[in-house]
C-alpha cells in the first residue's frame, strides 16, 4: 500500500458520500418530523439538472447550488402539497415524485447536454489544496464542507434547539403535538422542504462537481442510499456522517472492484463489483431488523413515520 | 371583602348544556386555599365537564367563576395555567422516545433554556420528594414516574388549585401513599387541590371536603372525614333510586357460560388487567356487570368475544366445552357471540354496507360461505331480515354502515348477533349513545333472547339499566369482579361500595400490584 | 378562510369513476402548458403521447406488451395495500422472478415445450414469493417496516441480476456482453397473433384482473382484506387474524410480480440484461393507485400507463423529447388521482377560520380503557 494511493482513495470515499450525505441529512430532518419521502432520487435530479442549468446562465456555480436548493425546496412543497395538504399517501406520492423528478429533469436537460459550466474554486488556498499530502483535508469542492458544517448544525437543531425539539415532537406523536398546540402541519411543511433543498444539493454535486456536465438519470441511484442511510443511521445525524462514509467506502469498492479488483487485499478480486454494490442495502435491512427487536427504549424511528396524520376537527 | 378569606375557587350556579345532555345543572361549590377537595360521582355525573370549564377546555353556559373574589372567564387553558391552575389527566399522553426533560419542555408555556429548566425541575422534585430521572426516556419507565412528569410540570407553574382527575386509577398501592404525601404537602403550602374520583376510601383519606355530583347536579357537600363510605356511595348512587320492577322471576335452566378464575395482563399502559374473574350464567338468564369505567369492562369484553384469547383453556366453558383458548371465530361457530361498546370500527366497518356487515360475524354461522366464497344473496337477505326485526332506519342492506345514526347501527349490531341466536351472549353498553326508544327495543330483544334460553352478559356503567334488565349483578372494580347478588335483593349501597372501590376484603392491594408491575 | 374538509357519510360514488377520467385529462391539459412553456409543440407531444399509441394499430401490441406486466404486478400490489401493507419492492420481485425463470431456462438447456415454460413460470412466481417472505417474516416476527425493508431489497435483486447476467449466466458467445444467452425458441412463450408480439402473458394479464376481481369481491379471503385495511379492530372481531392478512397479501403481491418476471422474460424479452430492471415495480404502484386498488380499474389503468409509455417512445421521434418525458405524464396523473381521494371521501368546504387560542392545552381527556 502506497501514501498515493490511500490519499487519492479518501479523497474518492469523500466525493462519492457527499451526495448521500446531503441528501440523508435534508430526509433524516423530513423522517424525524414523521414524513416518509421517497422521493429523495427525484429531488436530487431535479437539483442537479436546476443547479447546472442556473450555472449556466449565471456563470457562477454558487447561484447554482442555491438555485437547486430552491428547486429542490420546491420539488419537496410540491410533495408536501399532496401529502400534508391534500392528505395523499405518502408512500404512492414519493415514489410518483422521483418518476416526476426523473422525467421532468430529462426534459429539462435536453438542451443542456454537452453544455460546459463554470466550477468551484478552491475554499483555501491553492498551495494547501494541490499539496499532495495536505488535499486530503483542503482539497475538496465547497460543498463537501458545506455538507460538513450541515452535519453539525442539523445535529445541534435536532438535539438542543426548541425548535428541533418540536419537530421530533411531532414525528413522535403527532396528535399529542397537535394537542399542546404546535403546528404540526407547518412544521412538516418546513421540514419538508429543508428535505428537498438538501437533496437538490445533493443532486446539483453530481452535476456541479463529480461531472461538470449533465447527463440523464446522473445521479444513478443514489437517492435510494440516502434513504437507506437514513435508516442505516437509526436517524441520527452524528451517525449518519459515519454512515455516509462507510457507504462511501462500499461504493469505492465497488468501483475499485469494476475496474478489475484491488491491490492490497489479498483475495479481495474474487468478490465480485455487485457485493459490495449491494451491501448498503443488505446491512440496511439488517439493522433496520436490529432497531426493531430491540425494545422502544432504543428505538429511535419516529413513531409517526410514514402515517398520516388524522386529527379530530 | 378581605381577599384573605376568599374563598380561592368559587363556582355559582355552573350549567353546561350539550345536545340532549344537561351536563351540568346550575352547580354551586368553593375551595378555599390549603383544601383538598373531593369531586365524587358516578360515570357522566358531570365532573369530567366541570373541571373542563375551570381548567378553560370548555366554557359554561351559564353560572360564574370567581378566582380569589373575582369574577373571571378562563378563556383557554394557557390562560388557566397563567391564573395559577394546574391541571394533570388522567390518561396523559407523552412523548415515548424522548426525555423527561424533553416532555416537560414541550409542555411548558414559556421558553426556558434546558439548564434552568432541569435545575428547577430538581428543586421541585427535592421540594415534594418526587423521584425522577430528568434524562431518562419515557419509554422506560413505570405508569406512576410518568404521572410525575405531569405533576412536576403543573408544580413548575407554582399552582394556587391543582385540579387531578383520576390520578389513583394508573398507581400501585406504594405509589398512592407517595402522590398523597405530596398532595398533603401542596395543600400546607396553601395550594388548593381539587380531587377527582369515586375511590371512597381514598377520598376519606385525603380530603377536607367533598362535593358530590350526580346526574349533573350538586347532591351534597359534605366532609368526608365524618361521613361513612356508605353514606357516601350512597349520595353518589342516589338512595331512592327507583323501583325495581322485575318480572316475576323466571325459571333460569342450566348453567351456559362458566368463567373460573379467568386472568389476562393488562394491553397497553391505560388498559386494566383481569384478575381471578368467576362466574356463571345460566340459560335464561340475564347478567350484568357495572362498574365505574375503565376498570376492565373493555378487558372483560375482548376475553369473552376471544379477541384476547387466555392462557387458560378451561378459564371460560359454553354448554361445558372449555373455549378459553379458541379464536373469535371458533367461539362464534360455539355459539358465543359478543358486541363490544365501540360500534364504529370495533363491531362493524363505517365504510362497508350493511350487507357486507353481516359477514363479519354471521358468515360461518348462516351458512353464508361456500367453497370460500361468499354467498352475498345470504348476506343481504339476512340484512335485510336483521332492518326489517329491528326496525333499523336504513335504506336497505346496501347503506353504508357508517351513513346510520349511533341508535340504528347499534339496533343492527344487537339484531346481527340476536337473530343467530347465539347460546351466549356478550353486550358490553348495549345502550349507550342511543336515544329512549332504540334503547327499550335493545333491551327488549335482550330479554327476549334469554326468554328463549340464551345466556347473557350486559356490561354497561349504567346502573339503572342493568337493575331493570339484569337477573343477576356483580361490579367490576379494577379488573376483579365482585360477588353476584340477585338484582331482586341486591343492596344498591352494597353496590355503590363495590363501585367505589371498598371490597369485602381489602386485602387485595398486594395481587394489584404485582398485576401492574407485571 | 380555511378550507375544511368535511367526511361525507358514504364515499361518493360518482367521483370514484369521475376523478380517474379527469385526473388524465387535467394531466393532458398541463402537459400542453408545461411543454410550450418549454418551447416544445406542447399539443402535438400530449396527443403523441396519449393518442397516437390507440390511433396507430401497429402500436398496440407495443401497448399489450408493456400493459401485461404492470396490470399483473399491480393486481398483486392492489391486494397488499387494500389491507395497508406496503410492499413497495415489486420490482426486486419482479426481478427475481425473471432470475428464476431464467435459471430454470439455463438448467434445461437446449429441452423446450410446454412443461419447461409451465416450470419457468412457477419458479418465477416462487422467486418472487420467496423475494416478498422476507419483509413479510421480518414485519409479522419483529415488526419491521415492510416499506424500508422491501424497497432495501429491490436493489440487492438489482445487484444480483447484475452479478449473474455479468458473470456466471452470461452468455459465451455474447461478445462480452453483460446478458443472459437467448431463450430457445421453445422455451418462449406462444405468441398468440401470428406475426406479432402479443405472447400468452397478455392474455394472462387479459384473465387475472376477473380472477383477482372474483377474489376481492367475493372470497372471505378479499373480505378478510378489505375488513383489515379498513378497520382492523373489526377485522380482530370478525375473527381475521392480522399477521396471517401480512402473510398472505405480501407473499400474493411478490407471487404476481414474479409471474410478471418470468412472462416479460420467456415472451417478450427472452434474455436478461442490465435494463431489464426497467421499473415496472415501481410504475405498477401508479397502476394499483390509478385503477383505485380495483381490478378491473388496475386492467384499464395498466392500459394507459402502457399507452403513456409507447407513446413517450413514439414523441421521442417526433418532437424529440426524452423517453423519460412520459414518466412526468405518469407522476401527475398519480398525484392528481391521491389528491383526488380526497374528494371521493371529503367535501371540501371554505370556512372562516376561528382564532382558536393558540395555546390549546394537552386536553387528552379521551374516556375509554
Amino acid at each position: 500500500m502506497n501514501w498515493d494511493f490511500l490519499i487519492l482513495a479518501i479523497i474518492t470515499i469523500v466525493g462519492i458520500s457527499t451526495p448521500i450525505l446531503l441528501a440523508g441529512l435534508g430526509e433524516l430532518v423530513v423522517e424525524k418530523s414523521g414524513i416518509l419521502n421517497l422521493g429523495v432520487e427525484g429531488m436530487m435530479l431535479v437539483g442537479a439538472i436546476s443547479g447546472f442549468a442556473i450555472n449556466v446562465y449565471s456563470g457562477n456555480p454558487w447561484v447554482g447550488v442555491a438555485g437547486a436548493a430552491g428547486a429542490g425546496a420546491l420539488s419537496g412543497l410540491l410533495f408536501g402539497f399532496f401529502v400534508l395538504t391534500l392528505r395523499s399517501n405518502q408512500v404512492a406520492t414519493g415514489l410518483a415524485l422521483t418518476i416526476f423528478g426523473t422525467g421532468l429533469s430529462s426534459l429539462i436537460g435536453l438542451s443542456f447536454v454537452g453544455r460546459i459550466v463554470p466550477q468551484f474554486g478552491s475554499v483555501f488556498p491553492p498551495e494547501l489544496a494541490r499539496d499532495p499530502v495536505l488535499k486530503v483535508v483542503f482539497g475538496y469542492s465547497p460543498i463537501v464542507y458545506f455538507a460538513l458544517l450541515m452535519v453539525v448544525l442539523v445535529a445541534w437543531f435536532l438535539k438542543s434547539t426548541r425548535s428541533g425539539l418540536i419537530l421530533r415532537a411531532v414525528g413522535e406523536n403527532d396528535l399529542s403535538a397537535h394537542s399542546i398546540g404546535y403546528n404540526v402541519i407547518g412544521v412538516r411543511y418546513a421540514a419538508i422542504a429543508f428535505g428537498g433543498a438538501m437533496a437538490g444539493i445533493g443532486g446539483a454535486y453530481f452535476s456541479l462537481v463529480i461531472t461538470p456536465m449533465w447527463a440523464e438519470r446522473m445521479t444513478a441511484g443514489r437517492g435510494w442510499i440516502a434513504l437507506a442511510l437514513v435508516v442505516f443511521a437509526s436517524w441520527k445525524a452524528p451517525r449518519l456522517l459515519a454512515g455516509a462514509y462507510f457507504f462511501g467506502i462500499l461504493m469505492w469498492l465497488e468501483l475499485n472492484a469494476k475496474a478489475g479488483g484491488l491491490s492490497f487485499i489479498p483475495g479481495a478480486q474474487a468478490i465480485p463489483s455487485q457485493f459490495w454494490a449491494a451491501m448498503p442495502y443488505v446491512m440496511t435491512v439488517v439493522v433496520l431488523t436490529l432497531i426493531s427487536m430491540r425494545n422502544r427504549a432504543g428505538l429511535n424511528a419516529p413513531a409517526c413515520l410514514g402515517k398520516p396524520f388524522l386529527p379530530a376537527t | 371583602m378581605d381577599t384573605e378569606l376568599a374563598p380561592r375557587l368559587a363556582l355559582s350556579g355552573i350549567t353546561k348544556r350539550f345536545p340532549g345532555v344537561l351536563a351540568n345543572d346550575n352547580v354551586s361549590f368553593s375551595v378555599r386555599p390549603g383544601e383538598i377537595h373531593a369531586l365524587l360521582g358516578e360515570n357522566g355525573a358531570g365532573k369530567s365537564t366541570l373541571v373542563k370549564m375551570i381548567y378553560g377546555i370548555m366554557q359554561p353556559d351559564a353560572g360564574e367563576i370567581r378566582w380569589d373574589g373575582q369574577v373571571i372567564r378562563v378563556a383557554n387553558p394557557k390562560a388557566a395555567r397563567r391564573l395559577g391552575i394546574g391541571m394533570v389527566f388522567q390518561h396523559f399522553s407523552l412523548f415515548e422516545a424522548m426525555t423527561v426533560l424533553e416532555n416537560i419542555a414541550l409542555g411548558m408555556d414559556a421558553r426556558i433554556p434546558g439548564r434552568e429548566l432541569e435545575s428547577s425541575i430538581r428543586q421541585v422534585m427535592e421540594q415534594y420528594g418526587l423521584k425522577l430521572d430528568p434524562h431518562r426516556t419515557v419509554s422506560t419507565l413505570s405508569v406512576g414516574e410518568r404521572q410525575r412528569i405531569e405533576i412536576v410540570r403543573a408544580l413548575l407553574l407554582n399552582p394556587r388549585l391543582l385540579i387531578m382527575d383520576e390520578p389513583t386509577s394508573v398507581l400501585t398501592p406504594q405509589e398512592v401513599e407517595q402522590l398523597f404525601v405530596v398532595l398533603r404537602q401542596l395543600a400546607t403550602e396553601g395550594c388548593s387541590i381539587l380531587y377527582i374520583s369515586h375511590k371512597l376510601h381514598e377520598i376519606k383519606a385525603l380530603c377536607d371536603t367533598a362535593t358530590i355530583l350526580r346526574g349533573g347536579r350538586l347532591v351534597d357537600t359534605c366532609d368526608p372525614r365524618t361521613e361513612t363510605s356508605r353514606s357516601m356511595a350512597e349520595k353518589m348512587i342516589g338512595a331512592g333510586l327507583k323501583e325495581i320492577s322485575k318480572p316475576a322471576s323466571r325459571a333460569l335452566g342450566d348453567a351456559r357460560l362458566v368463567v373460573n378464575r379467568l386472568s389476562m395482563a393488562a394491553i397497553g399502559h391505560f388498559g386494566t388487567a383481569l384478575k381471578d374473574i368467576s362466574f356463571t350464567v345460566r340459560a335464561g338468564e340475564i347478567f350484568g356487570i357495572a362498574g365505574v369505567a375503565g376498570n376492565g369492562q373493555n378487558a372483560l369484553l375482548l376475553a369473552l368475544s376471544g379477541e384476547e384469547s387466555s392462557e387458560d383453556s378451561e378459564a371460560i366453558t359454553v354448554d361445558g366445552a372449555p373455549v378459553g383458548q379458541l379464536s373469535a371465530k371458533q367461539r362464534r361457530l360455539r355459539g358465543m357471540a359478543s358486541v363490544p361498546e365501540e360500534r364504529n370500527g370495533h363491531a362493524a366497518v363505517p365504510d362497508f354496507t350493511l350487507s357486507d356487515n353481516t359477514i363479519l360475524t354471521a358468515r360461518d354461522r348462516l351458512g353464508m360461505v361456500s367453497a370460500g366464497l361468499i354467498r352475498t344473496g345470504a348476506a343481504s337477505t339476512y340484512a335485510g331480515e336483521v332492518i326489517a326485526s329491528f326496525a333499523v332506519k336504513a335504506q336497505g342492506p346496501a347503506s353504508m354502515a357508517g351513513s346510520l345514526s349511533g341508535g340504528n347501527l347499534q339496533k343492527y349490531i344487537m339484531g346481527r348477533e340476536i337473530l343467530q341466536k347465539p347460546s351466549v351472549l356478550v353486550v358490553s353498553q348495549p345502550t349507550w349513545g342511543v336515544d329512549a326508544g332504540a334503547a327499550a327495543a335493545i333491551h327488549q330483544a335482550i330479554v327476549d333472547l334469554a326468554a328463549a334460553g340464551s345466556a347473557i352478559v350486559v356490561i354497561s356503567q349504567d346502573l339503572d339499566e342493568l337493575l331493570s334488565l339484569c337477573d343477576t349483578l356483580a361490579v367490576i372494580n379494577e379488573g376483579r369482579l365482585s360477588r353476584a347478588m340477585q338484582v331482586a335483593e341486591a343492596d344498591v349501597h352494597e353496590i355503590g361500595l363495590l363501585m367505589g372501590g371498598i371490597h369485602g376484603e381489602q386485602a387485595s392491594a398486594p395481587a394489584r400490584e404485582a398485576a401492574i408491575a407485571g | 378562510m380555511q378550507v375544511k374538509l368535511e367526511k361525507r357519510p358514504e364515499p361518493s360514488r360518482l367521483m370514484l369513476v369521475v376523478t380517474p377520467i379527469a385526473s388524465v385529462l387535467l394531466t393532458m391539459a398541463i402537459g400542453v402548458i408545461v411543454f410550450d412553456l418549454l418551447g416544445i409543440d406542447g399539443f402535438r407531444a400530449v396527443i403523441d403521447i396519449f393518442v397516437s399509441p390507440i390511433l396507430l394499430s401497429y402500436k398496440w401490441q407495443d401497448v399489450a406488451v408493456k400493459a401485461a406486466p404492470l396490470i399483473i404486478i399491480a393486481l398483486g400490489l392492489s391486494i397488499g395495500n387494500r389491507a395497508n401493507v406496503w410492499n413497495i419492492g415489486a420490482e426486486g420481485q419482479y426481478i427475481i422472478g425473471a432470475l428464476c425463470a431464467a435459471g430454470i431456462g439455463i438448467a434445461a438447456g437446449t429441452t423446450g415445450g410446454p412443461i419447461i415454460i409451465l416450470m419457468m413460470l412457477l419458479a418465477g412466481m416462487a422467486g418472487g414469493t420467496a423475494w416478498a417472505s422476507v419483509p413479510a417474516g421480518l414485519k409479522t416476527r419483529f415488526g419491521v417496516n415492510e416499506i424500508l425493508s422491501s424497497l432495501m431489497l429491490t436493489y440487492v435483486a438489482v445487484q444480483l441480476l447484475s452479478y449473474l447476467v455479468g458473470g456466471p449466466w452470461k452468455d459465451p458467445n455474447g461478445r462480452n456482453f453483460p446478458a443472459t444467452a437467448p431463450l430457445q425458441p421453445e422455451q418462449t412463450l406462444p405468441i398468440l397473433i401470428p406475426g406479432t408480439t402479443v405472447h400468452l402473458g397478455i392474455a394472462i394479464a387479459l384473465v387475472l384482473p376477473f380472477v383477482f376481481w372474483l377474489i376481492m369481491a367475493r372470497s372471505v379471503f378479499g373480505y378478510q382484506i378489505r375488513v383489515v385495511g379498513s378497520a382492523p379492530n373489526a377485522a380482530r372481531h370478525g375473527g381475521f387474524d392480522s399477521d396471517q392478512t401480512v402473510w398472505l397479501s405480501m407473499l400474493i403481491g411478490g407471487a404476481m410480480a414474479g409471474l410478471a418476471g418470468a412472462l416479460e422474460f420467456a415472451g417478450a424479452l427472452k434474455a436478461i440484461n442490465l435494463g431489464f430492471p426497467s421499473g415496472y415495480g415501481f410504475t405498477a404502484i401508479i397502476v394499483a393507485f390509478l385503477g383505485r386498488l380495483h381490478p378491473i380499474g388496475v386492467l384499464i389503468a395498466g392500459i394507459v400507463l402502457a399507452i403513456t409509455y409507447v407513446g413517450g417512445q413514439v414523441a421521442q421521434t417526433t418532437v424529440k423529447i426524452p423517453n423519460a418525458t412520459a414518466g412526468i405524464f405518469q407522476a401527475l396523473m398519480l398525484f392528481f388521482i391521491l389528491a383526488s381521494d380526497v374528494l371521493v371521501r371529503n367535501r371540501i368546504r371554505f370556512v372562516r377560520s376561528p382564532r382558536a387560542g393558540s395555546g390549546q392545552a394537552a386536553s387528552q381527556t379521551a374516556g375509554g380503557e
